[in-house]
């Protein structure tokens, strides 16, 4: 064999590689596309627009905060500015991502920003921290079937929520709150978690009741961020961290 | 075109600046400010709870019990059993008090 023949048939085993560990992610995320779809619907979306958010952002949580927001017509920049705060974790994924894939050719850096989710960067980063390589094979099996069925699955999401006579019933209208308390538990392990998680309900509380929708979106998270970064970094545990 | 396709390319172009500014910026810096990084561990936190609190206030006995039961359920399962146990409790509580 060649070695461009070699090369190419370790490529190809690679990607497989990646697809075997893409799985777990997609059977996953099949719910929440899937939810995000009809959800999306029954907040205004058309079956395209739920299918083109899903296709360009490919971010589950800022989408729905998106379609959230959407619905209680706050005003665009903010809609914006609220997908962007809710995505901004992936500033960390990506200073941390950047040291093993820097070798590639760019367009291929760049793609590979672009399908940057948490598990690629959890798995990725697992993979590097293991001492193997993370190449652009392995790491397009890994991410492209999770985009893949990301977006398919929210079109079909989407053309389902269409066909459901009474939301009301079954709960689709207060799914949002209930997926949205789930992420904050989720971070329940981070220094000044309950003050923040405090200070922002109240304040956003006290805002939806003075000032009103959706002014409480910004006030309330600028009260739980302000309060973490009042409170001495001592107390937050953050120098702890490796 | 309509609002909802420039909030939803706008969004995407802010996400893809989240992806790959990390890389672009925050790379070049040596050490980030602790209040600073304080203040981004709690973005996520804090703007997601600006999402559930206010509905506490028109939230009836069938949201009030299944925001509780999925509080609970999230101490132990992930996120799915979290939300399917919510999701269940309000369906069933609103056959009933609708």
């Amino acid at each position: 064999m060649s070695a461009e023949a070699i090369s190419q048939s370790r490529a190809k085993s690679e990607f497989w590689d990646g697809v075997r560990l893409s799985i777990p992610v997609v059977v996953a995320s099949a719910p929440f596309s899937i939810l995000f779809g009809a959800i999306s619907v029954d907040n205004g979306f058309s079956v395209l627009e739920a299918f083109l958010m899903s296709a360009l952002i490919f971010g589950g949580a800022s989408q729905m905060v998106g379609i959230e927001l959407f619905g209680q017509h706050v005003a665009p920049w903010l809609i914006v500015i609220s997908i962007f705060a809710v995505n901004f974790r992936h500033v960390l994924y990506s200073a941390g991502i950047g040291r093993r894939i820097a070798h590639w050719p760019l367009p291929r850096q760049a793609l590979g920003y672009f399908i940057l989710t948490d598990p690629q960067y959890a798995i990725a980063e697992a993979r590097a921290e293991s001492g193997r390589s993370v190449g652009f094979a392995w790491y397009l099996g890994l991410g492209l079937p999770v985009y893949v069925f990301w977006v398919i699955e929210s079109g079909l999401g989407a053309v389902f929520g269409k066909l459901i006579p009474d939301t009301h019933a079954l709960g689709i209208d207060f799914l949002l709150p209930i997926y949205f308390l789930g992420l904050v538990m989720g971070f329940r392990k981070r220094p000044l978690w309950l003050p923040v998680v405090a200070a922002s309900a109240v304040a956003s509380i006290i805002a939806y009741r003075t000032v009103g929708s959706p002014w409480h979106v910004t006030i309330g998270a600028a009260a739980g961020v302000l309060l973490a970064v009042i409170l001495s970094p001592r107390h937050s545990g953050v120098e702890e961290r490796p | 075109m309509s609002t909802m396709y420039w909030i939803i390319i706008a969004g995407a172009i802010a996400t893809y600046l989240t992806r790959i500014g990390g890389h672009l910026i925050i790379s070049r810096f040596e050490t980030i400010h602790p209040r600073v990084e304080a203040g981004l561990n709690a973005v996520p936190a804090a703007v997601l709870t600006t999402l559930v609190a206010p509905e506490l206030l028109h939230a009836g006995p069938a949201e009030w019990a299944a925001l509780v039961v999925a509080a609970i359920v999230s101490l132990r399962g992930g996120l799915m059993a979290m939300f399917l146990a919510g999701a269940a409790v309000l369906i069933v509580a609103r056959q009933f008090v609708g």
